[in-house]
This record gives C-alpha cells, structure tokens and sequence, in this order.
C-alpha cells in the first residue's frame, strides 16, 4: 500500500502502536513534566510565602521600587504571546504550514522582547545596587535608594529588603531560564515547520511545547502582582 | 545423584553442540548489535538497564569502601585510623553516594527499566530516548561528585544542613550539591517515563487489577519521583547560590531560616526513603507470589497499600524536626501521621505471610531473600514508629538507634530486594543461571553479616552513642567490634554474588523462557528477551498471579522449547 509511505507513518515512532497511542504518551508526559515543574516553583513560591509572613512591610516597599510599568507591559507581552502560540497550535492541527511558522516566530519575537524588558530592568536594579550579592566591587546597598515618594521613608530592617531581592532575582531568573529554553524549543519547531514535518494527523511536539510555553506564561501571572504589586499601595 | 547428574550435563552439552549447528543461534536484545556505541547509543531499555546495573554497581563498592573505613575507625574509641576531619568525610561521602548513587536508582533503574516494558507487554518504555538521556544525566551528576571526592568530599553530612553547609564547611559542598542536582534530574525522568508507560503501554487485556504487583510499587515510586525531585532540586539549587553569591535564605545571620532548610530537604528526603524501598517491596510481592505458587493474599489491598505509602509519605517529613525548632503540635500532628504510614506497611507484611499459609513454597535464593527482607522490614519499620514518637525520639534522636534504624529498612529493605530480584530475573537478563548452592550461601553470610552489623547499633543508641563521631567511650568498644566484625562479614556477603554473577555470564547453564515455573509477561518470552520484548504482543485473558494448571500461553523460539524440553531444569525450581 502507498499509505506506508505517508507522513502518518512517518511520525510513529517503532514502540508504539499507533498514533493515538503515541500522542496520549506524549500528553501525559508533559503534563507530568508540568507537575514536577510546578513543585520546582512551589519550593520558591513557599519561601517567598515564609518570609513575607515575617517582613511585610520590608517585602511591600522593596516591591515598590520594582518598575511597574515594565513588569506591566511584560505582562502584556507574555499574555500575547499565549495568544500567537495558541494559533500556532491551531493551524499545526489544520495543517497551514507557513500559518504555523509565522506564528511560531511571532511568538518567539514576543518572548525575546519580554527577556529584553527583563534585561533592562535588571540593568536598572544592578545600576541602584539592589542586586543582593556581596562583592569586593559590588554590595547590595539600600540606604542610598531614595525613590522620592513616601514608600522611601518608612523605616525598614535593610536585612529583609535584600530577601525581598534576592528571591526577586532568584525567581524572575529561574522563569527567564525557563523562556531562553522555550525559545529553544521554538526554535526547533521553526525549523521542523519549514520542513513540513506537522500535518493534521501528526502535530503533537507543536501541541506539547505550546503547554509547556502557558505553563511558562502562568508562571509570571503568579509572579507579577506576588512580587510587583504588593507595594502598589505605597504610591 | 552425582553420577546421574553429571551425565545430564555431559548429554545437555552434546545437545548443545549439536543444536548449535543445526540452529542458527537465536537473536536477542544482547546480540542483536554489537560495539560500544551500540550499548552507549542504544534506546533498548534492557540495555539501559543494564548500563544503570554497571553504574550502580561501581556506586556500591564505592559506598562500601567508605563504609570500611568507618568501621575501622570504629573498631577502637580513640581516633587512630583516621581523625575527626577525615571521619566526616568518610561517612558523608558514604551517605550520599549510597542514598543519590545507589539506593535511589538500584531497584527503579535496573530492575525497573527491565522489567517495566516486558511485564505490561510493551515493546519499550513510552520516552526510549529519555530514558537513555536519564542514563547520561545520571552519569553526569556522578561525574561531579566523583570529582568532589577526588578533591577531598564534603563533611557535612548527606543532609547538607545549613548555615553549617552554606557558610562554614570547607569542603565541597557546591560540586556534591550540583551532583545530586544533576542526578535528581534522572530520577525525575525516569518516574516519568515509568507513569507514562504504565498508563498508556499496557497490553491489550492487561486492566489495572491484572498487573503485577511490581508495576503498582513502581507506579507509587514514580509518583513520589515526580512530585518530590524538584523540591530537592530548587532546595540545592538555593544552598548553591547561597554558598556562591553569600546570600542568606537559610543563613540567620541575613534574616534566613536554616529550619526552612531542613522542610524543604526532608519533603523530599522523607519521601525518598520511600523510593528506595517501594521497588523493594515490589520485588518481594512477586518473589513471595511465584515462590508459593500462589495470588498475593488481599491482591487489591497490595496495590493500594503502595499508593498510601506513596501519600502519607509526603506527609510526615517533620518527624525529623521533632527536636529543631518546629512547633510541639505540628510534631504531634507528624506523629501520627508517621504511625499511619506503618498501617499500608504493616498490610503489606501481613499479605506476604499469608500468602505463604498452604503456598507450595520453594526456598530457593531469591525466596531467602524475600524471607529476609520481611524480617528485616519489620524490625526496621517497628524501630520506627519508636522514633515517630515524640518523648522517645528525643532520647534516641541523632544516636545510633536511628543509625541502626535506617539500615534495617535501606540494606535489610532495599538491598535484600535488589539482590533477591536480581537472582530471580538473573536467567531473564543473561539468559544463564546462577549457581545456587554458592548464592543460597551468600545469602545466609550477608543474613548474619548484616545483624551481626546492625544489631549492636540499636543498643549503642538506645545506650546513648551519637552518630557520626569518630570517637566513643571505652565501655561502648565491645559492640563496635561486634558491629565492625559484622561489616567485615557482611562485605564478604556482598563480594560473592559479584564473583558468581559475573562468573555465570559466560559459564552459568542455559536458562529457559521461565526456569521458575513462574507467572507473569516477561516470563512468557524467550531469555534473554529480543530487543522488541515480544514476537507478537501479547493479548491477557488471565488475573495477576492465576496459578492454575491451565497451559499457558507461551511466546517463545524454537530453540527454547527444544531446550526446556530436553534439558534438566536448574536445581532451584525443583
């Protein structure tokens, strides 16, 4: 039959039975693969939790010299970008080639964009010293941080600040790690596009690598207001 | 007998010859290619079995070799073999390549990955490729701690606890941390690859209830795999840039909490205990099953008890903080939880004995085994629920009762199981016997080897001896030489297996498809099995353990039915 030559085959890798069975594999596995990623986060998300319990006030005016704008339009950008994979997810299951492409580079754009805002706000935070490291050519420094509005005069414990920062650092630097590989996944997935490797019947590593670009995405939702806003009240 | 026995032999080798003539040899997963690059490239889980089998090996030995000189330092009261520096070290490096390198990985990674695809019926696991990449990640993580020992180890303790790891250790902290970072990764991986196969792999016919109890254990390992690694993960993660960059998440000194610390470690480091004897206890249900011929007493309740162990294990990892800083009703509330964990437990050691009531049972190898572990478990496990009470533990805590305690679950649990399984799937894996007699007697020297070492311990601590000083009281000597002699014996125990194994890969007598007699898939193809496990996939019409004298459906060559037929069977099954 000619049907063995078809990219239906093609896909099916020697193990399973059939491509149904090859894509339930597939689903559950980065779903688990999620699950283990979540409980990653939940080490961080508890410290943060522990420790704001113990410094609110520390954690609410070290958020507050946080750039909301920046962290807004991140958001944006992140939500965005849900959006284009969504589509590239859709036209990898009706099966528009250049569709997919366009949208998978779409959705890379965004992501290089929101790990350029990040770049500058990091930049802003190293330029205030409010990076928690303790060098010879370089100290966190709080009390030079004057930010002209009343958040700056409350009296803080510079101690718990800098825990503010350093889970700050700790958690904005895991995610970004987690969008540089997606956008390693994406860019492989460009290139499998051009090649015409996604049909309608065989689309599941386009489907997979846009569950695990969400998860990414949600991840910041929680970090957003957890770490940007919770000194908006301050203004 | 002797005469007879030998002319069986000497016909069987004239049969041999001949049948090696006549019929072309069989391919299998262990001829079917050859060359480095197809063990270092290959995607055939009984290979990266295998490769796991040769790398936990080393991992042992290793282990042991720091155990060896524990106990002879401890052979005296006074520090003369080696000093209190040196001392910490020594067990340090021993807990963490015997807990990351060995325990973890032993069962799941060998025994596991061999088993998993072939009991279920699937012709691998669902990620062949991950599975190989769990063997690298694993080998990498190994590669750093490796190198930490080789530049002096680390001497905190396999529990890292801070601030002592992250501010004041000289040693190599970072490197170690990053090695069982790594290595997380694999076990993580594996778990993964593990659910996944057991959820969407299955033969056709082969419900939840029909499986072997293995698969259950191992379904309840990767469980905790997945849901607990990451924790240790981001945990090490924290102590490595908190060592690098001086920045005080768990350090008082900057506003950190070292408690929060020892949370996050024993979330997974608790639940862990429970990945190295879940395999184990898997084992032993299909040990105790096919060596009495007969279904797992309350097969269902098995089952369960694994996935409850599974749960509450993820609940009670406070009861190692009873004596920190943690609130005296949260220890009440991981007390009891740690005694509910004994309820599965106990369920479990109470099916295995009754199944044995009017079971045809055989007292080969792999049933002493089995035998011992069930001995051992409830020693160990009993032991426990002493520590899991709070005013006890506060007079037993960091002694050597504790000492004594985990060894009775991790050696007398998790290696009995592994050595027992590895006797018992040895004629699947190699397709050779081993010899009985030497491994019935290996068996018995590492039983009284293994008491005669950890015995002593419980009244050590339960008379007050700390763990993991090099120095003691005079009054302490005679039970550390008893303890130490029992090592000596142990190791000896543990040398044999290792001599005959390897001896039998080249000289052990042909195994049959199912030397045993025994139920289950991967019994039902030849051995050692082709690479696609199966020449046609199996269909199951039978329950877990359906001992009857039905025939059963036999998936095997030519070749192997002429040798069941003709040949003697190995004298363990008889």
């Amino acid at each position: 039959m000619a049907d063995t030559h078809t990219t239906t085959h093609a896909g099916l890798a020697h193990h399973f039975d059939d491509m149904e069975q090859q894509r339930e594999a597939g689903t559950l596995g980065m779903w688990a693969f999620l699950v283990t990623e979540v409980m990653f986060f939940g080490g961080l998300f508890l410290a943060y939790i522990l420790y704001r319990a113990r410094a609110p006030v520390e954690f609410a005016v070290a958020s507050n010299s946080l750039n909301v704008t920046m962290g807004f339009i991140n958001t944006l950008v992140l939500i965005c970008s849900s959006l284009t994979m969504a589509l590239a997810v859709y036209f990898s299951q009706t099966g528009k080639r250049n569709l997919i492409v366009v949208f998978l580079l779409l959705t890379m754009g965004l992501g290089l964009t929101f790990l350029v805002i990040k770049g500058f706000e990091y930049h802003e935070k190293y330029v205030e010293h409010h990076i928690p490291v303790r060098f010879a050519t370089y100290e966190f420094n709080w009390e030079g941080h004057a930010s002209g509005h009343e958040a700056a005069s409350i009296p803080v414990d510079d101690g718990k600040v800098e825990m503010f920062f350093w889970l700050y650092f700790a958690m904005t630097g895991v995610h970004a790690l987690h969008m540089i590989i997606g956008l390693g996944i994406l860019a492989t997935l460009v290139l499998m596009a051009r090649r015409g490797r996604f049909t309608p019947d065989y689309h599941s590593p386009v489907e997979l690598s846009g569950l695990y670009w969400h998860f990414v995405d949600i991840v910041w939702i929680f970090l957003f207001p957890l770490l940007y806003l919770v000194g908006a009240h301050l203004h | 007998m002797r005469n007879r026995r030998s002319q069986r032999r000497l016909s069987n080798r004239v049969f041999m010859e001949i049948a090696e003539k006549v019929i072309p040899p069989r391919t299998h997963y262990l001829n079917a290619t050859y060359g480095v690059k197809s063990w270092l490239l290959t995607t055939d889980h009984k290979r990266i079995a295998l490769l796991y089998l040769a790398s936990v090996t080393f991992f042992f030995f290793l282990g042991g070799l720091f155990a060896v000189g524990i106990r002879l330092e401890l052979l005296t009261p006074k520090g003369d073999f080696v000093q209190a520096e040196t001392y910490n070290r020594m067990f340090t490096m021993h807990g963490v390549v015997m807990i990351f390198f060995f325990l973890i990985p032993a069962i799941p990674a060998v025994l596991g990955n061999f088993l998993v695809p072939l009991m279920i019926g699937a012709k691998d696991l669902a990620f062949p490729r991950i599975n190989l990449l769990s063997w690298y990640i694993y080998t990498l993580g190994a590669a750093f701690t490796v190198v930490a020992i080789i530049l002096g180890g680390v001497d905190t303790g396999w529990t890292f606890y801070t601030p002592y790891s992250s501010t004041y250790s000289n040693g190599n902290v970072v490197l170690t941390g990053v090695g069982a970072f790594i290595t997380g990764f694999s076990s993580i991986l594996t778990g993964l690859n593990f659910i996944v196969t057991i959820h969407t792999m299955r033969a056709p016919g082969l419900t939840w209830f029909r499986l072997p109890l293995f698969i259950w254990s191992h379904y309840a390992t990767s469980l905790i795999m997945i849901l607990g690694t990451p924790v240790i993960a981001v945990t090490l993660l924290l102590l490595a840039l908190e060592r690098i960059v001086h920045i005080g998440i768990f350090d008082p000194a900057l506003g950190g909490d070292p408690v929060l610390f020892q949370h996050l470690f024993w979330f997974y480091s608790h639940p862990a205990v429970y990945i190295m004897v879940l395999p184990a206890m898997g084992v032993i249900s299909e040990l105790v099953a096919n060596m009495t011929r007969k279904n797992i007493f309350g097969y269902k309740f098995v089952a369960f008890a694994s996935l409850a162990i599974a749960v509450f294990g993820f609940l009670v990892w406070g009861h190692h903080l009873f004596v920190s800083t943690q609130s005296v009703y949260a220890g009440m509330m991981f007390s009891i939880l740690s005694y509910a964990v004994a309820v599965p437990s106990a369920v479990k050691v109470f099916n295995w004995t009754a199944t044995l009531y009017k079971g045809s049972i055989s007292y080969n190898t792999p049933m002493l085994y089995a035998f011992g572990f069930i001995g051992f478990f409830i020693i160990g496990g009993m032991t426990g629920l002493f520590l899991a009470a709070l005013g006890v533990d506060v007079h037993v805590h960091d002694t050597y009762f504790v000492v004594a305690h985990f060894h009775y679950i991790m050696v007398g649990g998790t290696i009995m199981g592994y050595l027992g399984g590895m006797h018992y799937w040895w004629p699947k894996i190699t397709g050779r016997m081993y010899p009985e007699a030497w491994a019935r007697f290996a068996a018995l020297v590492i039983f009284v080897g293994f008491n005669l070492t950890f015995f002593p311990q419980f009244l050590l601590g339960y008379m007050g001896m700390p763990r993991r000083y090099y120095a003691y009281p005079e009054e302490f000597q005679v039970l550390n030489v008893m303890s130490s002699a029992g090592a000596s014996i142990l190791g000896i125990g543990y040398l044999i297996p290792m001599i005959y194994f390897i001896w039998s890969m080249r000289y052990g007598p042909h195994a049959s498809a199912n030397p045993w007699g025994a139920f289950g898939l991967e019994w039902r193809t030849s051995s050692p099995p082709p690479t696609l496990n199966f020449e046609k996939t199996p269909v199951v019409t039978w329950e877990a353990y359906e001992f009857t004298p039905r025939d059963e459906m036999v998936v095997v060559s030519v070749r192997d039915l002429l040798d069941e037929t003709l040949r003697p069977r190995p004298v363990g099954s008889e």
